[in-house]
């Protein structure tokens, strides 16, 4: 018995748990490296190309877990994304009054702290909109798939109103629109290593995984999760964490935008992000997070997000059609999930 | 049935044991909370599988494997927990599983008919048959449960505690129904806990005890004092440490407090350094009360006094006055499951894991290595799954809670249910050693409410005693005054109706 009950041990911690999703990406990422033609698939832009791409899906990513670890989900941050995205445009195309009366752009006059303003409005607009999902589902007491469903609509058309259903084009590249831009085969910018959205993102795991850790939110976090009596028996304030949560998705979400905003070239795109929903939840779940609660980690959801940017990218470059991508994206969520019950049978 | 035994890993649910019934009998059976009816029962209806022993059905060998080969065998299953499809209309519920059809296509002619014959024999014709059941009283439930398995043909019936939660009313019409059913030849078997139910009603009795056949007769040749006696008939061992307690002021005072549908204005007092017990059945409303103490439930009329506070309670604010509640059911309400034993005993408490609102796993990891080695609890580290604990061990990481959070009073709900032995012992002694204090180190003597359905464990370890019976509490009587008998009779409404 003990011999058994120490594997179990084994199994259960978090270092195997994050090792196994660490192998699986080195499987996935030798499978492109060998099968993309002229090695083009390890290339230093390509590479950097999936940490850019990854980093939008990450960063929405990062409040997803703290959502999925409460057993909840969060189906609008497709759409939270794309108001950010919005908001952040609308902002550098104001237009306020010159010297001589006459009207100038506000990017124009202040080209530092327009953007930085978009920023705040942003961050307040998605957050906002987070903390709104949370209220409806804790105060109305609707589950988190229908609160996020409807929200879901109601925060893209939001976007698309703002936008009056156009790309928004900024008079003026700024330093938003360059969070992103290559910085590894950029002469000017190598310095830098990775683009100040990564860096941005890489902080945001630290700070994120310290407060799932570290924190008693965190651990209330979890506990909800794990037990939504048991911890209201034990008095954690189980409503106003879980409102909590879902704003600090927005909040993530907001930070997803800016790099959005970037990626796609600095345009404000309402139409942006359809579908991330999909792949931001993929990422928890391949990354080791239950659907019921009390489960995950950031770092598990880190590599569930360049697994998924992986397969995507990998399947495009090595000339895969379009169909056959989705349907293999489809079936590693499957498998990474199907694996995990196999895995928690055995410990049960 | 003959030579029935059962085990669940350590546990042996039932010893040997025969039961049998005859044609158009109603035979009662009868035992505490936890002798083995429940077991007993799924084996009949095929939920389990007997380790030893055989079952005949009209003198032929009959092993069902799922309960749907006991249904159609002629077994009808009718448990306290109701089991219809709320949403579906009474005829659909009446022939659920075995629509008449023919190619795969619903008659719904000879549907309504059937249904309605159904509804004729258990007196439910004055209802739409297609009213969906949710709209239907507890009672017109049953009665479509009831119907239905009128509808299956069934030959048994068996009937698990269906009074437990039916108005007086209610229970004479089922009275006449299971007389009437009986005269039809079908054999009922009826649990209960509730001796005056049996006594009007059954023809024989089968009581268990700790899983074992202990007694049987015809109910009209035997007293009730003889049936109690065989229910409860055990020896105290000395299992219950008991060392001197010495009460003192008033921590706790409930004044006639009534929650939604129980309890039925409850008072009480609890003082520092007792272990007061509470007594009664399941579903007499002994949780609902500490519930609604801790701030759980709602209190509908009457007062709960900590000290000086009385105002409305939520479990957080009762954790911050210094009360901690260990809930009945340890798997679905007290425990995190799949959290480590450190996250389980700190979380009430997270104020000393770091500066701020910070939480350091270090820190709550060796706060919980202190409980684990002075209760104890036998794991490998604190940071191991509680799932992965024996349920005595779970038990006290869940009473570890609370001395972690420091609590004056603790309110215990069934704390020893469904643990073996020698963690029972442990956890008697602990509540002997809280209750006692300990002068010499400065630990202050604590005040404890004990809940269980288990009466040698009230009598050994508590000082004083209430029983609460269909929601009302009786006066609360030292220990010295109360035996398993009276308690008993207190616990099944012998004394209820003249109080």
């Amino acid at each position: 018995m003990p011999e058994q009950s120490t594997l179990s041990q084994l199994k259960s911690s978090p270092w195997v748990n994050v090792g196994a999703r660490f192998l699986a990406l080195i499987i996935v990422f030798m499978f492109f490296a060998l099968f993309v033609e002229d090695g083009k698939f390890y290339t230093l832009r390509n590479l950097e190309n999936i940490v850019r791409q990854s980093s939008v899906y990450a960063t929405a990513a990062l409040g997803m877990t703290f959502v999925i670890i409460t057993a909840g989900i969060d189906l609008s941050v497709g759409s939270i994304i794309a108001l950010a995205v919005v908001v952040v445009a609308w902002t550098l195309n104001i237009q306020v009054e010159g010297a001589n009366g006459e009207l100038v752009y506000m990017v124009h006059q202040y080209p530092f702290a327009t953007p930085l303003l978009a920023c705040v409005l942003a961050i307040g607009a998605s957050t906002l909109v987070g903390l709104l999902n949370g209220a409806l589902i804790v105060r109305l007491k609707i589950v988190p798939f229908i609160v996020t469903l409807g929200s879901m609509g109601i925060i893209r058309g939001l976007a698309k109103g703002i936008s009056s259903e156009r790309d928004i084009y900024p008079p003026e590249e700024t330093w938003i629109g360059a969070l992103m831009d290559p910085t590894l085969t950029n002469q000017a910018k190598s310095w830098m290593l990775l683009p100040p959205g990564v860096w941005i993102l890489v902080f945001c795991i630290a700070i994120a995984s310290f407060i799932l850790k570290y924190t008693r939110f965190g651990r209330h976090v979890y506990a909800i999760g794990s037990n939504e009596e048991t911890a209201r028996l034990c008095g954690v304030p189980v409503g106003r964490t879980k409102i909590i949560v879902y704003g600090l998705t927005g909040f993530f979400c907001a930070l997803a935008g800016f790099m959005q905003f970037s990626y796609i070239g600095g345009v404000g795109q309402p139409t942006t992000g359809v579908m991330y929903e999909l792949f931001v939840i993929a990422a928890v779940i391949i990354g080791g997070a239950s659907f019921s609660g009390g489960e995950g980690s950031i770092l598990g959801t880190i590599v569930g997000a360049l697994i998924i940017t992986i397969l995507y990218m990998g399947g495009q470059q090595i000339g895969w059609p379009k169909w056959v991508q989705e349907m293999v994206i489809g079936g590693i969520i499957i498998l990474a999930v199907a694996v995990d019950r196999l895995r928690h049978r055995k410990l049960a | 049935m003959s030579g029935i035994s059962k085990r669940f890993g350590a546990t042996q649910a039932l010893k040997r044991v025969d039961l049998s019934i005859f044609p158009g009998e109603i035979l009662a059976l009868l035992g505490e909370n936890g002798a083995g009816k429940s077991t007993l029962m799924k084996i009949i209806s095929g939920a389990h599988t007997p380790d030893e022993g055989t079952l005949r059905l009209d003198g032929e060998p009959y092993e069902p494997t799922n309960p749907m080969h006991a249904r159609e065998s002629g077994i009808a299953m009718i448990y306290q927990e109701l089991s219809l499809a709320p949403h579906l209309s009474v005829m659909e519920n009446i022939l659920l599983g075995i629509e008449p059809s023919r190619r795969g296509l619903v008659s719904w002619k000879a549907m309504r008919s059937r249904a309605q014959e159904a509804m004729q024999a258990v007196g439910l014709e004055a209802i739409d048959r297609g009213t969906p059941v949710l709209k239907l009283s507890i009672a017109q439930q049953q009665l479509v449960e009831i119907a239905r398995a009128v509808a299956l043909e069934c030959r048994v019936l068996v009937l698990d505690e269906p009074t437990s939660s039916l108005a007086k009313k209610d229970i004479e019409t089922l009275f006449e129904l299971v007389n009437a059913l009986s005269s039809r030849g079908i054999s009922i078997i009826y649990i209960s806990h509730f001796l005056e139910e049996v006594k009007t009603l059954s023809d024989r009795y089968t009581v268990l005890r700790d899983g074992e056949r202990v007694g049987s007769g015809v109910t009209e040749e035997s007293t009730e004092f003889e049936i109690i006696a065989k229910m409860v008939g055990r020896d105290m061992s000395d299992l219950y440490p008991r060392s001197e307690h010495a009460p003192s002021d008033i921590v706790l005072e409930a004044t006639r407090v009534s929650g939604i549908r129980k309890p039925l204005n409850a008072s009480f007092q609890l003082r520092k350094g007792e272990v007061f017990g509470i007594a009664g059945l399941a579903g007499a409303g002994r949780t609902e009360l500490i519930e609604a103490l801790f701030g759980l439930e709602p209190i509908a009329s009457g007062e709960v006094r900590l000290e000086a506070y009385s105002g409305t309670a939520t479990p957080k604010l009762r954790w911050e006055q210094g009360m901690g509640l260990v809930s009945e059911d340890r798997k679905t309400q007290g425990l995190a499951l799949g959290l480590s034993i450190a996250d389980n005993i700190t979380l009430p408490k997270l104020d000393d894991m770091g500066a701020g609102r910070l939480v350091f796993p270090k820190r709550q990891e060796s706060a919980s290595e202190s409980w684990i080695e002075q209760i104890p609890i036998k794991c490998q580290s604190a940071r191991q799954p509680v799932s992965a604990l024996s349920g005595g061990n779970q038990q006290k990481v869940a009473i570890a809670r609370l001395l972690h959070a420091g609590v004056d009073i603790l309110l215990l709900d069934e704390p020893t249910r469904g643990i073996d032995v020698a963690s029972k012992a442990q956890v008697y002694s602990l509540i002997d050693s809280l209750a006692r204090g300990d002068a010499e180190n400065q630990v202050e003597p604590k005040a404890i409410l004990l809940i269980s359905s288990y009466l040698p464990e009230l009598l050994g370890t508590c000082d004083r005693i209430a029983v609460m019976s269909r929601g009302r509490l009786s006066e609360a009587r030292p220990v010295a005054e109360w035996d398993e008998h009276s308690l008993m009779e207190v616990a099944i409404g012998q004394e209820t109706e003249n109080a």
